[in-house]
């Protein structure tokens, strides 16, 4: 079970680390305009919270992308960008957190009780298959229960 | 066994009870700032009654001071002002007002009409050092150390319990 959560820790990592690398440096133009259109959308809006920076029509959002695009034309990659911001507003700005000890039972939470769950269900499961009843009723018992029942259907 | 058995799921239902308690009574608003405990950052800006002078934070070093965002604009800086004004009369801690993407004249008047508790106030009219300062809601205070470190910051108004309970004994902490 220890292996198993470690490997999905390392398969969030890992896909976390390639999705940082693959942003390619553009500085000019359309593809600039790509490139900060999706960092915006990575990137929280702090006036309006569940806004990214890319749809907030808030003051602020718009200094904040101003800014980022600044950077961006000044050659600074995503990663310099995320974290001139994540200096001044903290993690809370990424729509995309990073794992961290704060941030282990936001990114591990889940799997645990999925595996927690999953444990409880199965011993649940191996308990019931082994329960057998303890004997026959006995005939005098199961003639009562039949009277009863005939009772009850008049 | 038996007591065992149901005394975990309870356990953890209060675990969660707990965590859903304490999330009740937190203001989403409140993002806790990544700079308590950080320098503050360098700024040199004009002085809101004399632009021809600046100040910088470097020439505040050595003293223990409160940074207050405002604007002329911000309605709920008028909710805290009166508790500055108090505040600047006791001499207990200079303010400073960083006056925050605001028109530097109609700060001015805001200042006369409201009244003036700050020894300096800078004008910030395009909001990037608001922005080194992860300001995003005005207004908003930082309290800064001697040696230039931000020490507490307090998002939204000042109220009098944190002004009793959490910025005064921490500028009496820090004077010493």
């Amino acid at each position: 079970m220890t292996r198993l959560f470690a490997a999905v820790a390392l398969a969030l990592i890992a896909a976390l680390a390639l999705a940082g690398k693959m942003d390619p440096p553009a500085q000019t133009g359309a593809q600039l305009d790509a490139r900060l259109k999706k960092l915006e959308t990575e990137l929280r809006c702090l006036v309006c919270q569940n806004q990214t920076l890319a749809d907030s029509n808030a003051d602020l959002a718009d200094d904040l992308r101003r800014e980022v695009r600044a950077l961006a034309v000044a050659g600074k990659s995503d990663d310099e960008i995320r974290s001139y911001l994540v200096a001044r507003y903290g993690d809370f700005v990424l729509y995309d957190p990073p794992v961290k000890p704060l941030t282990w039972l936001l990114w591990f939470g889940p799997f645990t009780l999925l595996i927690g769950g999953a444990a409880v269900w199965w011993m649940v499961l191996q308990r019931r298959s082994k329960m057998t009843p303890k004997s026959e009723p006995t005939a005098e018992a199961q003639s009562r229960g039949r009277a009863l029942l005939d009772e009850e259907n008049d | 066994m038996k007591t065992f058995r149901w005394s975990i799921p309870l356990a953890l239902f209060i675990i969660l009870l707990a965590f859903l308690w304490v999330g009740l009574g937190r203001d989403p608003r409140e993002v806790p700032s990544p700079l308590i405990g950080k320098p503050a950052p360098a700024f040199r800006l004009a002085k809101l009654h004399a632009p021809g002078e600046t100040l910088s934070n470097a020439d505040l070093k050595g003293k223990v001071w409160l940074l207050n965002v405002w604007a002329s604009w911000c309605v709920s800086c008028r909710v805290e002002h009166p508790l500055l004004v108090e505040l600047a009369k006791s001499n207990i801690v200079p303010v400073y007002g960083l006056d925050y993407k605001d028109d530097p004249e109609a700060g001015r008047g805001w200042l006369t009409k409201n009244g003036d508790p700050y020894t300096a106030s800078i004008v910030d009219r395009d909001g990037r050092v608001g922005i080194d300062y992860g300001v995003y809601g005005v207004p908003e205070s930082f309290l800064i150390d001697k040696s230039g470190v931000i020490r507490y910051k307090q998002i939204g108004p000042i109220t009098p319990e944190a002004l009793q309970e959490k910025i005064l004994p921490l500028v009496r902490e820090l004077q010493r």
